[in-house]
């Protein structure tokens, strides 16, 4: 913004260790923690109630009561994760099911999804974006049950996009047709969200 | 409502009706010069600053402060004004924060001719005018106390004699923020009454409460509803919620009761 | 107890960099539960990716501000959560 004022002496809490610089996306610094960013108040579903579903443009919808997800083969993955908001941590650890297990089988001619989670965040994303081995259902982060305060006790992860794609508390992928807007998609952040080409807002 | 379509600074419009208070702009950041950095507390400092286009604030306000680094990379956090409106001056009470990464910056690094860029006075909301009367019921935790601090410095400078009890939940004695002030305030103003608890540990002969703040302490210490008191409550979420939450129990109108939470660490 | 929850009004700063009268004193009606109370007494998630005044009643949206800093600074702000805004200046 080009006003010139910095403050003496402030270096914020941003890392770079040797050798990861080109493991961070343009923009991107390194941070030691795992910020929790919120939109709203964070869901408590209790696991007897929550289940998982495909929908929309699909030949049959189906769904998953928790016990059913966790019995469906489950991977264990390491990733480097980037956030909208320019932190990004490197090998971060992951078990979940992956999507193309969800969608074995599904008859669809989508080529959109929209991810919907309990209290109202939705995310949209190309279909090609979660399937091929690109996208998980994580219930599990460095070998415990996923947090509440990090979208547990399952979130979508889809780590080569902006994190804000991997929503929190993800109840379901709705395909559809057309592209659908999501929570931040409709608000100024990119449809696609790719960390490589900094695609943070409208017209990046 | 004003019917003012345009504003020419000083003038009234047409009906003579107040126009929107101030030149309406957008807020914009400004540059302060650090006048002195204080410590308190061995946790907290007072940052006093001089701003040039400072137009005053409200007691109970806040300002921005935002940190910027050679490269770019900025923080911003919020902060209470806590001197009062009269002062003329912006002091800014500071937590250091072991795992902060404005906090330790300002109370560590900061010092007397730094620039600090901050914004402000925000948040109309949440304040106090002396000309709104009390009962006051004022309910802080740790660095909460920062804008019910300037709520009280206001009180004293308007003159006003509205009864004012402050509840104030610190650790220990030794982090009670503007201790000696509270004391001498308090002793020289029978309408205004520190209650004090220490949550964690108290000096030998303490006579004052010794936990959290919970409803059976606010049944004590708080005016009675019918007095219909006004509550301003500051300081950790938890115990902003306790707090709140208890009053409510107690009978007080939630329309008169304000919170200011500061996330789960504090300010 | 949810960590992120502040007041409405926390979200002071940013509406202040859009909106020229004081927001927080404002009356909104919640377009979701029709209840209405003042904007600094709602609920408000502000983060780096954006901020989100909720209804301290239903928990309904009823503002959303991304703000972009860099490249053009662009705002977006999405209202329809509100159903009106009364506002009108302290005696």
């Amino acid at each position: 913004m080009g006003r010139g004022f910095f403050s003496r002496g402030f270096r914020g809490r941003r890392r770079q260790p040797e050798g990861t610089s080109e493991r961070v996306p343009p923009g991107q610094y390194l941070v030691d923690g795992f910020p929790v960013l919120s939109a709203g108040p964070t869901p408590r579903t209790q696991l007897s109630e929550w289940a998982f579903s495909v929908e929309g443009e699909v030949d049959e919808p189906r769904a998953w009561s928790w016990e059913e997800f966790r019995a469906l083969p489950s991977e264990e993955i390491t990733r480097d994760i980037h956030c909208v908001t320019k932190w990004s941590k490197l090998d971060t650890t992951w078990e979940g099911v992956s999507v193309d297990t969800l969608l074995e089988g599904t008859d669809t001619s989508a080529e959109y999804v929209l991810a919907f989670s309990d209290g109202g965040y939705t995310t949209n994303l190309p279909l090609e974006e979660v399937t091929g081995g690109k996208a998980w259902i994580a219930h599990t982060y460095e070998g415990e049950p996923l947090e509440p305060e990090h979208g547990g006790p399952a979130r979508l992860l889809v780590p080569h996009l902006y994190l804000w794609k991997s929503a929190k508390w993800v109840r379901g992928l709705r395909l559809t047709a057309e592209e659908e807007s999501g929570f931040w998609e409709s608000l100024g952040y990119h449809n696609h969200g790719d960390p490589w080409r900094e695609q943070r807002y409208w017209g990046d | 409502m004003a019917t003012t379509t345009t504003v020419t600074p000083g003038a009234s419009n047409a009906t003579g009706a107040t126009r929107m208070a101030g030149t309406p702009r957008r807020l914009a950041w400004q540059i302060g010069e650090v006048a002195e950095s204080i410590p308190d507390t061995p946790r907290t400092k007072s940052l006093f600053l001089e701003v040039p286009d400072w137009n005053g604030h409200r007691a109970g306000q806040h300002v921005d402060v935002r940190l910027t680094a050679e490269d770019g990379y900025q923080a911003e956090r919020s902060y209470s004004i806590a001197s009062a409106p009269e002062s003329g001056r912006i002091e800014l009470l500071v937590e250091r924060l072991d795992d902060g990464e404005v906090s330790p910056y300002l109370t560590e690094e900061l010092r007397a001719g730094d620039g600090l860029e901050l914004r402000g006075p925000i948040g109309g909301w949440f304040a106090w005018d002396a000309n709104e009367g009390g009962p006051l019921l004022l309910l802080a935790g740790g660095s909460g106390i920062a804008p019910l601090m300037a709520m009280v410095r206001h009180r004293k400078a308007a003159g006003s004699d509205a009864p004012v009890r402050l509840l104030y939940s610190s650790r220990s004695y030794e982090e009670v923020i503007f201790r000696e002030e509270l004391e001498a305030l308090a002793a020289e103003d029978e309408a205004l009454e520190v209650i004090q608890t220490l949550t964690r540990s108290a000096p030998e002969g303490w006579q004052g409460y010794d936990r959290r703040i919970d409803q059976a302490m606010l049944k004590d210490v708080a005016f009675p509803p019918q007095e219909r008191p006004l509550a301003f409550v500051c300081g950790p979420t938890p115990l902003v919620e306790t707090a709140a939450t208890a009053l409510v129990g107690l009978g007080h109108d939630p329309a008169r009761i304000k919170t200011e939470r500061f996330g789960p660490t504090g300010g | 107890m949810d960590e992120q929850r502040l007041d409405g009004n926390a979200a002071a700063g940013v509406l202040a960099e859009i909106f020229t009268f004081e927001i927080t004193t404002a009356r909104a009606a919640c377009v979701h539960c029709g209840s209405s109370g003042e904007v600094g007494a709602q609920l408000a998630y502000i983060s780096e990716i954006g901020t989100v005044v909720r209804c301290a009643s239903c928990d309904g949206v009823l503002i959303r501000v991304v703000r972009q800093d860099e490249g053009p600074q662009r705002y977006w702000l999405d209202l329809k959560g509100i159903e009106y805004l009364q506002i009108q200046e302290r005696p």
